[in-house]
């Protein structure tokens, strides 16, 4: 028969030649590739040939801002974290470590745009004032989405991870349809300030594949999307490296448009970042892939247990990058923010907490009717016919029900009316 | 009155519907210059242009998912899935999100989102090509789903999916595609609520449901049994979810006999749920059992046995003759 043999050396790895080598690592790039930073641990400020310009546009008072934003929103976590131990909260989903890459994202959005979850970002949610409180619906068990997305143009936290990386990628091409509309019709919309889309997920939803199918879709019909990953290191027990074996925002490369990686402990940096990547993408020349390095310092949910896969001493390296406590150096060594100020900020993050605690028991418990009332838009005889049967079965457990039925103990009537 | 085949009929529709409402677009995949691999799109581009016909990427969730930010942000996207064994693809946007859209958002948000599906077999084509998944989503809570037997209702049935503020699956009985019928494009007539079932033939010894590319057997079947002296009644279903029980269980009322057809495999299918309902509503009407006609439990088989997996008349014929012995 004569079957070909290719020579063994092909296969098993021994001979390779170094020059093929580097050139397979020419093509995964660089894997300490150089990552945006301005404000470094140490809380001195650094310079960037791009991004220096965008840090300039902040003055004391939006900066201030972040940190009050920062040190809020952790003070949140602090206190859902609590309330989850007390039995108030199912779960809770602890953001502690990712403040600057939240919060620093989320102020670079302006309120024409359109911001798409995961179901960590509390820190966003903030910056598009959600009613933090209405937010631990969800994680109390009374709503599946606590807010209405239209009020904040901040949409619904998706459990199913990067499900909503497509939504984003079809909203944005929505807008996309709207400007060219609007420029058509010469109405009043065609001056409305542009919008854009951004889309969170993590390293771990990275290797779903609904990020790969938006982000073709994103780069075929060139949508207004910032895709925004917060690489935090762990997807629950997982590391990165096993999600990727290059730097995530590499990937942007592969589908044709550019990815950055910012330094996610860094709020300056991030917001440049991502202004930059949102008025990019307003523009109509290109989406944008944002990775911002950063670290779940907390464990990936209430019900999760970090001790199992990691280290103390890896926690304690990112705690000295910690986002809140750079800021506050660079803060007071500028002589931008002094006691007061950070007292006030500690004190406004209690009244935030206490807040929380007291609006928590006022959610309410959920009626099954509106299970019934919003499954479908319109009329439904199914959902009529259970729920008819569901009002006339729950009448029979109402005090006089079994008497007037002539029965005896309302339990017994109940369990055989159907 | 315009003669046209079920193919043309939605083309029309889609036409209709892309002319009336500015906002809705179609998707999917090869349906522009080409018009889909079953011409269903056919010179629709040309007319309306790539912002509201657009060749996707070749990646089905990514599809139903960019349609569902689309729907989102005001618009209403058709969705065209090539044949019925490729949605799978796009199965956990349709159940996960476009299903539980309405419902998480506590009625805040709507997803009018469509999507056609070609389905069924009986054109020997290769694997995932002749399947009938419409059981899988029937189950999906959410959705609402439809199949038109002929071109009258293909045609009006488009347009009342693109116009329903739930998400519609429009299955499609693509063996029927070049079926001719009449279509009053100027009134839907009795098709004017898509959710209701239609009596198509009236009987009295015993009722044939059926649906999509199964409707013209039933009504064939019911021919052939009246020869035999059995006046069968045949109803086509027209919609799989919601299902029109009150039509169904009237008929049986009447009859005391049942027969549902469907091509899906009759375990865990619409027939099951179809049987289950009427003998909660219909317990004493009934003369016999329900009796399901439908494809094994088994995948698609090839091309060169389907004719034996197939319902066809001679299958609904010895289901009449088991419920007529009781």
């Amino acid at each position: 028969m004569g079957a070909t043999h290719l020579p063994a050396t092909e296969f098993d790895g021994t001979g390779v030649d170094d020059q093929l080598e580097a050139q397979a690592e020419a093509v995964l790039g660089d894997p300490d590739v150089p990552m945006v930073q301005l404000l470094r641990p140490d809380g001195t400020l650094g310079t960037d040939p791009v991004f220096s310009a965008y840090a300039e546009r902040l003055d004391a008072g939006k900066l201030r801002g972040f940190y009050a934003d920062m040190a809020k929103i952790r003070r949140f976590d602090v206190e859902a974290t609590a309330l989850q131990r007390q039995g108030q909260l199912a779960l809770w989903v602890p953001l502690t470590g990712q403040e600057a890459a939240q919060i620093g994202s989320g102020r670079a959005s302006q309120p024409q745009d359109y911001i798409f979850p995961t179901y960590r970002e509390h820190g966003v949610a903030l910056t598009r004032d959600v009613d933090l409180a209405e937010l631990l619906r969800q994680f109390r068990g009374v709503s599946n989405g606590g807010w209405n997305p239209k009020d904040t143009n901040f949409h619904l936290y998706t459990l199913v991870l990067a499900a909503q990386t497509p939504h984003a990628v079809g909203y944005a091409m929505g807008i996309q349809r709207d400007q060219k509309r609007a420029a058509a019709d010469g109405t009043d919309a065609a001056r409305k300030p542009k919008a854009a889309v951004m889309v969170y997920f993590g390293d771990g939803a990275s290797s779903e594949g609904d990020v790969h199918e938006s982000m073709v879709f994103a780069s075929s019909f060139n949508a207004p999307v910032v895709f925004f990953c917060q690489n935090n290191h762990w997807a629950i027990s997982v590391p990165t490296a096993v999600q990727t074996r290059i730097p995530l925002s590499n990937r942007a490369k592969g589908y044709g448009f550019p990815g950055i990686r910012v330094d996610g402990n860094d709020v300056i940096a991030v917001h440049a970042v991502t202004e930059w990547a949102l008025e990019r993408a307003r523009e109509g020349k290109s989406p944008v892939l944002i990775e911002a390095f950063t670290y779940r310092v907390g464990a990936h949910t209430t019900a999760d247990d970090p001790t199992k896969y990691r280290g103390s001493d890896e926690e304690a390296q990112w705690r000295a990058k910690d986002p809140l406590e750079r800021l506050e150096k660079y803060l007071r060594a500028q002589g931008l923010a002094d006691d007061a100020f950070f007292d006030q900020v500690k004190a406004d993050g209690d009244d935030l907490a206490a807040y929380v605690r007291r609006t928590i028991h006022d959610l309410g418990s959920p009626d099954i009717r509106t299970a019934f009332a919003n499954t479908y838009a319109e009329a439904h005889p199914l959902v009529a016919e259970e729920l008819a049967w569901f009002e006339e079965y729950s009448a029979g457990f109402e005090p006089d029900a079994g008497q007037e039925a002539g029965a005896g103990q309302h339990e017994t009537d109940g369990a055989t009316r159907r | 009155m315009t003669t046209m085949t079920i193919a043309k009929a939605i083309n029309e529709g889609l036409r209709a519907t892309l002319t009336n409402d500015s906002r809705t677009l179609l998707m999917g995949e090869d349906i522009g210059p080409l018009g889909g691999v079953y011409r269903v799109t056919d010179g629709l581009i040309g007319e309306f242009g790539a912002d509201r016909v657009v060749d996707t990427p070749l990646a089905e969730s990514g599809i139903i998912g960019t349609a569902i930010g689309l729907a989102l942000s005001g618009y209403r996207p058709v969705c065209e899935i090539q044949f019925d064994g490729f949605v799978f693809p796009g199965f956990n946007q349709i159940t996960t999100q476009l299903a539980k859209m309405h419902s998480r958002s506590n009625g805040n948000l709507t997803v009018p989102v469509v999507i056609r599906i070609p389905y069924g077999g009986g054109i020997g084509s290769i694997e995932h090509h002749s399947e009938s998944p419409e059981a899988l989503f029937a189950h999906t809570a959410g959705l609402r789903i439809i199949t038109p037997s002929n071109p009258h209702d293909a045609y009006w049935m488009i347009q009342q999916a693109v116009e329903c503020l739930d998400p519609v699956i429009v299955f499609e009985p693509k063996r029927r595609y070049w079926l001719k019928g009449d279509v009053d494009t100027a009134s839907p007539g009795a098709s004017a609520d898509p959710f209701k079932a239609h009596v198509l033939r009236a009987g009295t010894d015993a009722t044939v449901v059926a649906y999509g590319p199964l409707v013209p057997v039933a009504l064939a079947a019911a021919a052939a049994a009246a020869e035999d002296g059995h006046s069968i009644e045949v109803i086509d279903l027209r919609s799989i979810s919601p299902i029109d029980f009150d039509t169904v269980t009237a008929s049986v009322q009447k009859t005391g006999r049942l027969i549902v057809a469907h091509e899906a495999p009759t375990f865990g299918g619409i027939g099951g749920e179809i049987a289950a309902r009427v003998s909660e509503r219909a317990f004493h009407s009934l003369e016999s059992p329900v009796i399901r006609v439908g494809g094994f439990h088994m995948p698609y088989p090839v091309a060169k046995v389907e004719e034996d997996y197939l319902p066809d008349i001679d299958r609904i014929l010895e289901a009449l003759e088991r419920a007529l012995a009781y």
